[in-house]
């Protein structure tokens, strides 16, 4: 009997899921040989994968597939993202991820794939945030933004959002360029650095920890995507913050921002790289198993119970010191060297929703009769003003 | 742990696990890829070239790739690999004009003893180089224990006559209804080189009370299958007792079935998870509405006036001394007799070489088997090989046919006045098989899907007539969804320390957690470090050497789905999928004589 002709398989995979990938108009279905050849994450797992207190592996806290270039270190602050919930046990629909535009913001679709999201106009994500906390203050918060998203177009979002003490984890994807456009100097390029054609930036660069020091986050830290030892849980510390949380992630762009000259390429991050502390993360019914050296660690309660403890690196450093935090900073940084680690935290911090002394219960859960009280209440207060 | 040498030609073949788990190494995922194309001749001359008997295998292969098959790590079972390869029998085209022409002579005459798997694949590799091969069998048609004792309904005639008849046609002289009496009168024949591939042909025997004067009702297991091949027997009685837990047992019980046997039971001493027979074989044997009882020994055959009546059984029950073994005691349970009208006892094969003379210079061990090297299969004649059951006792055909490739390769050597064991390399090629950034020269989206069945036939008319076969096979619909099931495990992730710039891209990306970037240890210690447990120490670990980082890159091989997503997403291509395809080295094969490993 002849074979069937090459290619004709392909029918068994007619209607399959598209991944994110697969654009409308591109996809080749009913056309056998037109669909496009990549393929999506299978399914299958490791038969060994932990589960978490909820049942759930690493694998069930992924998103689609991603689009961004291969190597992009965006793609290792999502698998980051994607450990610290697992590790905390965050049920998936308690979370709202939040983003603007750019390569950084298109990342919440690759992370939590049943989670809340919101990808909104760019450098507006920390507004859209802060509306939807007031809204419903019983959710996590993801801000995910990237350079050009929160110091650019969107530096005055991002500054109301954190002096307000939004509750959220703000995480900035920082690669210091405008990779959508081809590579240009982002806000964040050191100056003096070189582009990928050669060209010397002229200009001073943000400093996104500084200014979050500087307008009062009650978090702040700073990582690189290629050390997921320190950054996963520091994402985590960061979510378990009741108070604004501020992480700048390090990010080298693979396509524009990985070369010679570069400040922000893995091998300049990796030579300049200042850890003043690692960390771990103690919630639920982790038990506290601290083995290190005396002197060594230093444990921080947060407003929530969860511990984290911090193994110093530099004996001087102080967490808790915000001034402290902002001189370090500046002086290393006119050495050249990246300051990382958790280099504020208050763990005594309140939040927006104190500070406007707003009800418990969520506000878009509350009854009409309750949020109007009718013409009888709105006699007594009008009389009460005169 | 020291870098992994990948170059050593066993590396990637122990990665590619159903090949390297078959004893003649067929490359099974390359031949899986060509049914997925539709390619069937293409996938049946590669098995061809390997096992020589695909269609045959494709039926009764015991199968030693479906449970190292790295899919049955990955969900419940393993890739049908077996029944793949019969899809590619059934539907070639005629392959007859790919089969190597019948040579001109040589001169040198080689004599082959049995016309079974063994023999018939030494005649296979050495005919086309000009060898003169007479192959003798006491049976009147080739095939051996393929043709006497496997059953018609699971491997119909025209299926063996096809598969040696393309062996035969190669100039090969076989004497059917001849048997070799007599060692001594071969030799002197003066052969240059005598192959003995006879098998093991003798039925065990239970001695137990009653066993003579019951002796019309009860028969050896093999010699009966073989009597119902060959026609001799067409009936047995209504009330039939298997006894003995291997695959002539269940050919035994299955036959029975469809020879007037309305109650046929197997019965065995061991458990039921122990048995030798192949869980499939037991699946089959139980669909045919035979019990299978367990933890009985046959203590009696209970007969009244020469007439069998039944049989007496022991009950008993495991229990394992403080060195591990498992001896069976009595339960305490009262004996139990079991009526029936016949008794096939299936309980073991041995050799027997009564034809071989003292004076022969062959020697023979302890337990009455000549003493053949394992790599060579010389015995202490030079000029005798052995292969098969005959060399090292009950194996399968699949065993015979690695075997007779390994003998025919001595016998080679030896006529062309080369050191026999010196065994070649074989020959390794590995090519990359990327096409575009997201295209490869295979299919590498992982099908979900779980394993096929392949139909049968409807279980009344199966059972009406001895000769209809059982299995209908994968028609192409089936076999293409379980083509696509294979892994692709010979398409091999190759990772190149200098150009990896530790972005983690891969590591993110593995579905299976496979890839770690860690500080590099001694091997226990840095299986304790891995993203994901593992959970196989014999799944080697594929160790880089030192990165920028001073770290080191890992890769468990354990349950590694060869999707090549790693190779996808690494930016500077420092994962490449690459396929390796090993070609073992066979009589005839042109390559240089280093000694090879243990490949």
């Amino acid at each position: 009997m002849p074979g069937l002709v090459p290619g004709i398989h392909d029918f068994l995979f007619l209607g399959q899921d598209v991944d994110g990938r697969v654009k409308p108009g591109h996809d080749g279905l009913g056309i056998a040989g037109a669909r496009m050849t990549y393929i999506a994450k299978p399914k299958f797992h490791h038969p060994g994968l932990k589960k978490n207190e909820l049942g759930y592996t690493h694998r069930d806290y992924e998103g689609k597939i991603s689009t961004l270039c291969a190597g992009c270190g965006h793609d290792s602050i999502t698998a980051s993202i994607i450990e610290a919930c697992y590790e905390l046990s965050i049920e998936p629909h308690r979370v709202a991820k939040i983003s603007g535009i750019g390569c950084s913001s298109k990342t919440p679709d690759y992370f939590l794939g049943n989670s809340h999201g919101f990808n909104s106009v760019h450098g507006r994500m920390p507004s859209v945030l802060t509306g939807a906390n007031l809204a419903n203050r019983d959710l996590i918060y993801l801000g995910v933004s990237g350079d050009g998203d929160s110091a650019s177009i969107g530096f005055g979002q991002f500054a109301h959002s954190i002096r307000r003490g939004v509750n959220m984890t703000y995480i900035v994807e920082n690669n210091g360029v405008y990779g959508l456009t081809k590579g240009q100097f982002s806000a964040t390029a050191d100056r003096g650095s070189k582009s990928k054609k050669g060209v010397t930036n002229t200009d001073n660069a943000i400093d996104l920890v500084a200014i979050a020091l500087q307008l009062g986050a009650t978090f702040v830290a700073r990582s690189f995507s290629g050390d997921k030892t320190q950054l996963v849980p520091l994402i985590a510390a960061a979510i378990r913050h009741k108070g604004a949380s501020f992480i700048d992630v390090i990010s080298p762009c693979i396509a524009f921002n990985n070369h010679a000259g570069s400040t922000k390429s893995f091998d300049y991050v990796r030579e300049h790289n200042d850890a003043v502390n690692r960390l771990d993360v103690l919630v639920g019914r982790d038990p506290i198993a601290v083995d290190y050296a005396p002197g060594t660690v230093q444990l921080v309660e947060q407003h929530d119970g969860s511990k984290i403890a911090l193994r110093k690196i530099d004996a001087d450093y102080d967490p808790h010191d915000r001034l402290g935090a902002q001189t370090f900073l500046q002086k290393h940084a006119a050495k050249g060297q990246i300051v990382t680690g958790l280099l504020y935290v208050d763990p005594d911090a309140d939040d927006l929703h104190a500070h406007l002394n707003t009800v418990e219960t969520p506000l878009n859960t509350l009854e009409a009769d309750t949020l109007c009280p009718g013409s009888a209440a709105l006699d007594k207060f009008n009389a009460s003003m005169r | 742990m020291k870098p992994t040498d990948i170059a050593a030609p066993d590396y990637f073949h122990k990665v590619v696990d159903c090949q390297w788990a078959c004893p003649a190494h067929t490359p099974v995922p390359e031949y899986i890829r060509l049914i997925a194309q539709g390619r069937y001749s293409d996938a049946y001359m590669i098995n061809w070239q390997s096992n020589v008997f695909p269609g045959i295998l494709g039926r009764t292969c015991d199968r030693p790739c479906e449970p190292a098959c790295r899919r049955g790590r990955v969900e419940e079972t393993p890739v049908a690999i077996c029944r793949l390869k019969r899809v590619a029998a059934d539907f070639k085209d005629d392959i007859t004009q790919r089969l190597p022409r019948p040579s001109s002579k040589n001169g040198k005459r080689v004599a082959l003893v049995g016309g079974g798997p063994a023999s018939l694949t030494v005649a296979r590799d050495l005919a086309p180089l000009g060898y003169h091969c007479t192959v003798f069998d006491a049976d009147p048609e080739a095939g051996g224990m393929m043709r006497s004792q496997i059953p018609k309904f699971r491997l119909p005639n025209s299926v063996i006559d096809e598969e040696t008849g393309y062996i035969l046609n190669l100039g090969v002289d076989f004497k059917g209804g001849h048997r070799i009496e007599s060692m001594k009168a071969l030799l002197a024949e003066k052969y240059d080189a005598i192959f003995v591939g006879s098998g093991a042909p003798r039925g065990r025997e239970l001695d137990i009370p009653g066993r003579k004067e019951a002796a019309a009702n009860i028969h050896i297991g093999i010699e009966w299958l073989s009597s119902v091949s060959f026609g001799h027997i067409d009936k047995i009685g209504k009330r039939v007792i298997v006894l003995g837990g291997g695959n002539t047992a269940m050919d035994c019980c299955r036959t029975a079935r469809r020879l007037g046997g309305e109650k046929v039971t197997v019965i065995v001493r061991s458990g039921f998870e122990e048995m030798k027979a192949s869980p499939w074989e037991k699946e089959d044997a139980i669909h045919e509405d035979i019990p299978i009882l367990n933890y009985m020994v046959p203590v009696a055959f209970k007969h009244v006036a020469g007439k069998l009546i039944g049989v007496t059984f022991q009950h008993v029950k495991a229990e394992f001394d403080a060195k591990g073994r498992r001896n069976l005691v009595p339960s305490g349970d009262p004996d139990q007799t079991i009526p029936c009208d016949d008794v096939l006892v299936a309980v073991g094969q041995e050799n027997a070489f009564p034809w071989i003379e003292q004076d022969c210079g062959i020697e023979f061990d302890k337990w009455h088997m000549p003493k053949v090297d394992p790599k060579t299969f010389a015995s202490t004649n030079p000029k005798v090989f052995f292969g098969g059951d005959a060399a090292f006792g009950p194996k399968n055909i699949i065993w015979a046919v690695a075997h007779g490739h390994d003998a025919a390769l001595s016998i080679h050597k030896l006529l062309s006045g080369e050191d026999i064991t010196e065994r070649p390399l074989p020959e390794v090629h590995v090519s990359s098989q990327k096409m575009g950034i997201h295209e490869w020269s295979y299919d590498n989206d992982i099908s979900v899907d779980k394993r096929f069945k392949v139909p049968h036939r409807d279980k009344v008319i199966a059972l009406k007539d001895i000769r209809t076969e059982v299995e209908l096979g994968y028609d192409v619909k089936l076999a293409l969804g379980e083509a696509h099931r294979c892994l692709n495990c010979d398409v091999q992730t190759v990772f190149s320390t200098s150009l990896c710039i530790e972005c983690d891209a891969c590591v993110d990306i593995c579905p299976m957690d496979c890839i770690s970037f860690t500080e590099n240890g001694e091997e226990a210690d840095l299986r304790q470090r891995l993203k994901a447990p593992s959970l196989h120490p014999d799944q080697d670990l594929y160790v880089s050497s030192d990165l920028k980082t001073g770290r080191v890159m890992v890769k468990d091989e354990d349950v590694c789905l060869h999707c090549g997503l790693c190779a996808e997403r690494c930016p500077t291509g420092a994962w490449d999928m690459q396929k390796y395809l090993i070609e073992m080295t066979y009589a005839g094969s042109a390559c240089p004589t280093k000694s090879r490993s243990a490949a």
